[in-house]
This record gives structure tokens, C-alpha cells and sequence, in this order.
């Protein structure tokens, strides 16, 4: 491990806030949904690091749950965003408001 | 390997910033592969040569072809560009700022511990097979489970509507003026 833990955590830390500034800013569901992919790749950084900063592949296996549970999210999340742009023609997050009270 | 990981740094954060600032949804896609590819080199300076591997096939190969797919479908109809807002609104500076600050706490003050030992078969196919088979057998039959319910719940969501009454499931207005009224009222 030459180069020092906290420069891994500090990138991920910057591609987690990253992300979220994608999500709290971007309006098209897509690229709300690629931050969120680097959302979830910051945090991954973040497991890999512990695993190695500790010797235990432990983190490594989160990873891996992490990876499936990305994959079925991205899978069900852009049917859903399919969908909702067959039903509005649109998929932009502040159109999609009909269930605001 | 210092310099690699400057240079890695380097495009993980370009591409980050590209993801959120690209107009285009293609161009975000790009930078999001650009983000994922050097973020697996990433792990392999972190003896992490499964993870490695995986990233670039589980994300580089499977979910950005997926979103490249999808955009496909979408823009290529609406052929919006979208509208970047140059700044970030206030009210969602401040919990940015917040999250980043302890985060960047916790990094610079909590995890300046020596990194342990370890051998040259840590995060091989081999070693990580086996704690997955052996200790975490049931989050990885559990995770199967998943992989098939997503199967599942995007081909239930993928399949059209039956034709014959054009919006049995809908409420009531029909398909096309109902349609255009409603886009009339969102905006």
C-alpha cells in the first residue's frame, strides 16, 4: 500500500459529494441516476480501502453485494424511467410531480 | 505508483465533474465509464484484483451499456439538451458543505493507521471465492435472489400494455389528449 489511505478516502469522499451535487442539481432523471452510480462508487472506494487498511477481504465481498445490488437497481430504475417517459414524454424530475400533494 | 494514483485521481474526478456538468446525457455517460475505469485501476493499487475485474465488466460492460441503451430510446425522441444550472441552490450548499466536511474530518483525523500486512494472494479470485462461499454463503444466495427479482420486475416493466382497450390500466382520459393535457397543466 504505497500510497496512503486517507488520499483513497479523501477521492472517494470528493466523488461522493460529487454525486450528490449531481442528484441535488441535475433535472434530468439519467444523469441523476449516473450520480448516483458515482455515489455508489465513492463508497466502494471507501470499502476497498478498509479492506486493505485492515488485511481482511471482508470489505472486498460488500463490494460485490454493493456491485448486484447497483446492477438490479440500474435495471428496474431505467424500466422505470422508460416507462415514465412512454406515460409523459418527459424525464425530468420536476415534470414528474403527480403524486405532490 | 504514487504518480499512478495522482494520474487516477485525477481522471476519477474529471470524470465526476463531467457526469454532473455534461449537457448531453451521451457525454455524461462517458464520463461516468471514465470515472468507473479509473477507479478499477484504483483498486488494483489497492490489492484488489477481483473487485478490479468486476467493475470493469459488472459496470463498464453491463450498466453503462444499459444507460447507453436507454438514451438511445429516450433522446433520440425528445432530442432535449438539458439546462445546467451554474450554481448550486443554496439550500443544497449547505448540507453538501456539511456531508463533505465530516467526511473530510473524519478522513484526515480517524484513519491514520498503519496498513496491515498482507500476502500476495489477498483479493484474488481464489481468496475472495472462498470467504464467499464459506462465511457469506447466504447474502450470496440472497444477492441471486435479487439478480432474478430485477430480471423479473424489468421485463414486468418493460412489457407494453395489451393494445386492445388503449388504456385499460389508465386512468381516465385517453391516450393522446390526455396526453397533451396533462403535459399543458405541468408546465
Amino acid at each position: 500500500m504505497t500510497v496512503p489511505a486517507p488520499y483513497h478516502l479523501a477521492l472517494s469522499a470528493v466523488l461522493f459529494t460529487l454525486g450528490m451535487v449531481g442528484v441535488l442539481v441535475r433535472r434530468s432523471a439519467l444523469v441523476v441516476f449516473m450520480s448516483i452510480e458515482v455515489m455508489l462508487n465513492a463508497v466502494n472506494l471507501a470499502f476497498v480501502t478498509f479492506a486493505r487498511l485492515r488485511g481482511v477481504v471482508d470489505g472486498q465481498l460488500l463490494v460485490f453485494f454493493v456491485l448486484v445490488v447497483a446492477a438490479v437497481e440500474v435495471v428496474i430504475g431505467l424500466a422505470i424511467i422508460v416507462d415514465v417517459f412512454r406515460a409523459m414524454e418527459t424525464v425530468d424530475v420536476d415534470d414528474v410531480d403527480l403524486l405532490r400533494g | 505508483m504514487a504518480v499512478l494514483f495522482g494520474g487516477v485521481a485525477c481522471l476519477a474526478l474529471a470524470g465526476g465533474v463531467g457526469v454532473i456538468a455534461s449537457r448531453r446525457p451521451v457525454h455524461s455517460v462517458l464520463a461516468l465509464l471514465l470515472v468507473l475505469g479509473s477507479l478499477a485501476v484504483d483498486y488494483l493499487l489497492l490489492d484488489a484484483q477481483f473487485i478490479a475485474v468486476l467493475q470493469l465488466i459488472i459496470y463498464a460492460g453491463a450498466i453503462v451499456v444499459l444507460f447507453v441503451f436507454v438514451i438511445m430510446l429516450l433522446h433520440a425522441r425528445s432530442g432535449e439538451v438539458a439546462r445546467v444550472p451554474a450554481v448550486l441552490p443554496p439550500a443544497a450548499a449547505i448540507p453538501v458543505c456539511a456531508v463533505f466536511g465530516l467526511m473530510l474530518l473524519v478522513v484526515l483525523t480517524g484513519a491514520a493507521i498503519a496498513p496491515a500486512a498482507v500476502g500476495p494472494a489477498f483479493g484474488t479470485v481464489q481468496e475472495v471465492g472462498r470467504a464467499l462461499f464459506s462465511r457469506f454463503l447466504l447474502p450470496f444466495e440472497a444477492a441471486s435472489i435479487v439478480l432474478l427479482i430485477g430480471m423479473i420486475g424489468a421485463v414486468v416493466l418493460g412489457k407494453r400494455l395489451p393494445p386492445s382497450p388503449p388504456d385499460a390500466g389508465r386512468p381516465a382520459e385517453g391516450p393522446g389528449e390526455g396526453r397533451s393535457k396533462r403535459r399543458v397543466e405541468l408546465r
